[in-house]
């Protein structure tokens, strides 16, 4: 069956299943800090999932992706198993990064995931880099590079879109801005309104995107993928979205700085991704509330077998601190 | 064995690579008109890759291709130009293959030139393998003739991980014998450039020949001096400097880079650490002063440790 944006019904529920694993994944972990369970800091994306899951299906399996600090969504929106995630917030060996990155340095090479960075901006190059080997190894593989609007700030950023347009390389620039660099908001650090219009500078597509409409995003990333892949060059797509949880969590839980008002917290929350996308599938008959809530029960049961898993699994070996510092 | 220059071997182990490995390819500044323009027809402009006046942005193109499967070499020109790339030799090329748990390898090589004692001033003369040798993940290499850069360039473009080798400047033209084809030099082994028994002088870099000028004068006062060229500062090669302390009893360490927390520091503390008693008189550290290089040719030669200087530290040692 077709629905009338012409994605198929089981790629629309897909979506619906990424966006819900984001969102629950995130919630439990930060659950679990607080009962001070979790070692570090979270930075979690909950209020972003449809900017992520709405690029991240646009791709192919063999596809990259980098990451920023507020990663956890990427590689679950790639289609990862949680499991070995949420063992990695654990600081478990059975980890991602067999409990050496944590949080902010989840990384998934098996899909295509080349990692995530604390440092802003500095995985920009990389993915660079990224479509460039795959021009130079004749692939057509693309690599979608998320960063933030405070990363649009840093020298990485203007490097990064200026190498990729000049060499054309299969790069999607996909910034999801939330409005805040920490805690600054975007008027104060960018003269422009739209970090888009900056791609204009380098000779490259940009344009501005409802990051909280899935579809949306998806439709445009589906068109620059498709460009990038074909050998058109690079493309930034600004989805502008909005983050509900504070910059990050950490140590015992505080009042966050007055830096946001309660009518701009209840004018995103009203554009909630998951249920503006709920409210649309169900008018298409692609979703019903019953088959949403099964859904929703199926991913929280799959979030509560990654914490049983990450709960039950070992820590590293004392052996693993001298592991894996040369090949 | 034909003759050539530092320079020339070093272009040579690289070219080959790339004949050998589709994979290798070179990226950096002017790299289509200067040091590559003669094999730029055979391997194109895809391989042999101009770069914008970016450090970060290159040199981060750089690790995402080795992530990725490619071997990229990287022109750095200055080392000091590495600076502006410091969080992507750091904290990307450095620390990923840890901090991702050994999913990731990044082989990638980037080679900067050391230049000092020829007037660039401090934004282009400094010598900082000891500086990155603080990043564990790094491997470092200085070679020092043109039969050891082509070997150990060799071995690093085959290596998994990322390697900076920074050529002093100082040998560029320095003439040698180099095999024709494909020999290796392992990264991590120091090399006894000259066989000795009174003392022990640990070189780095340019200073290696120093330390030879300074053994051959030695000679003639009959003292024998042993050279040890550290050829690999991480890793280091500890057992080799400990086996000449071993037998010699003396130790000199000369390192053109600052004195504080340098290779030399290293190189003197482990000595202390596991060969104390072998010692029959103080370490001995020549180093560079902790100032940034002058401008001025009358002032920049008081910087780095000369011939004569050695010569000096291994008499007050013997006598």
């Amino acid at each position: 069956m077709r629905t009338r944006c012409s994605i198929p019904e089981k790629t629309l529920q897909e979506m619906m299943r990424r966006m819900l694993r984001i969102r629950l994944f995130e919630e439990r972990a930060s659950d679990i800090r607080v009962e001070a369970k979790l070692p570090g800091v979270l930075h979690n994306c909950i209020g972003q999932e449809a900017a992520i899951v709405g690029a991240c299906m646009a791709l192919r399996a063999d596809d990259f992706l980098t990451g920023n600090h507020r990663s956890h969504g990427h590689p679950i929106g790639k289609g990862v198993s949680l499991a070995p995630l949420m063992a990695e917030l654990f600081g478990k060996r059975t980890g991602v990064c067999r409990g050496k990155g944590g949080s902010m340095h989840l990384a998934d090479f098996s899909a295509g995931s080349l990692g995530e960075s604390g440092i802003v901006g500095s995985l920009m190059p990389v993915a660079v880099g990224a479509g460039l080997s795959a021009r130079l190894r004749g692939t057509d593989q693309v690599c979608l590079c998320f960063f933030g609007d405070g990363a649009a700030n840093c020298g990485p950023f203007h490097e990064s879109l200026n190498l990729a347009a000049i060499w054309k390389l299969p790069v999607v620039f996909l910034c999801e801005n939330n409005g805040y660099a920490i805690h600054t908001p975007q008027a104060q650090t960018t003269a422009v309104a739209d970090i888009a219009q900056r791609a204009q500078g380098y000779g490259m597509q940009g344009e501005v995107v409802d990051g909280q409409d899935v579809l949306a995003v998806h439709d445009r990333v589906v068109h620059a993928v498709a460009r990038a892949r074909d050998g058109s060059g690079p493309a930034l797509i600004e989805a502008k979205t909005y983050r509900y949880c504070e910059h990050s969590e950490f140590g015992e839980p505080a009042d966050p700085p007055p830096y946001r008002n309660e009518q701009e917290i209840a004018f995103w929350r009203a554009r909630d991704p998951i249920e503006l996308f709920l409210g649309r599938l169900e008018a298409w008959g692609a979703l019903t509330r019953e088959a949403f809530a099964a859904m929703k029960a199926a991913v929280r049961a799959e979030v509560d077998a990654a914490v049983a898993f990450a709960r039950q699994s070992p820590a590293p070996e004392p052996q693993a601190l001298w592991e894996d510092v040369f090949i | 064995m034909a003759e050539m220059t530092y320079a020339e071997a070093a272009k040579q182990a690289i070219v080959e690579e790339m004949r050998r490995n589709r994979r290798v390819f070179v990226l950096g500044q002017d790299v289509q008109t200067g040091a590559y323009a003669e094999v730029l027809p055979e391997f194109g402009p895809e391989r042999i890759r101009n770069t914008p006046i970016c450090e970060a942005g290159f040199y981060g193109a750089g690790i995402g291709a080795a992530l990725t499967g490619m071997r990229p070499v990287i022109e750095a020109a200055f080392s000091t130009f590495c600076y502006s790339a410091m969080d992507q030799i750091v904290n990307q090329a450095a620390k990923s293959r840890y901090m991702f748990g050994g999913q990731a390898s990044v082989p990638l090589v980037i080679r900067a030139f050391v230049a000092y004692t020829v007037a660039f001033a401090a934004h282009h003369s400094d010598r900082p393998w000891g500086l990155f040798a603080q990043v564990p993940g790094l491997k470092i290499i200085v070679p020092t003739t043109p039969y050891d850069v082509k070997g150990l360039l060799i071995s690093a473009i085959r290596d998994g991980n990322p390697v900076l080798c920074f050529d002093d400047l100082t040998l560029a033209s320095m003439r040698g014998d180099v095999p024709e084809g494909e020999y290796t030099i392992p990264i991590g082994l120091a090399d006894v450039k000259r066989v000795g028994s009174d003392v022990t002088v640990v070189a780095v870099g340019g200073a290696v020949h120093r330390a030879l000028h300074a053994a051959r004068m030695l000679e003639g006062d009959g003292v024998s001096a042993e050279v040890v060229d550290i050829r690999s500062v991480a890793p280091l090669d500890r057992r080799t400097i400990l086996t000449s302390v071993a037998k010699t009893g003396r130790l000199i360490v000369v390192d053109p880079a600052p004195g504080t927390c340098s290779v030399a520091s290293e190189v003197a503390a482990t000595v202390a650490e596991q060969a104390f008693t072998r010692l029959k008189a103080p370490v001995v550290r020549l180093t560079a002063p902790d100032i940034p290089v002058p401008f001025s040719p009358n002032l920049e030669r008081l910087m780095f440790p000369t011939g004569e200087d050695i010569v000096r530290a291994a008499r007050e040692l013997i006598h």
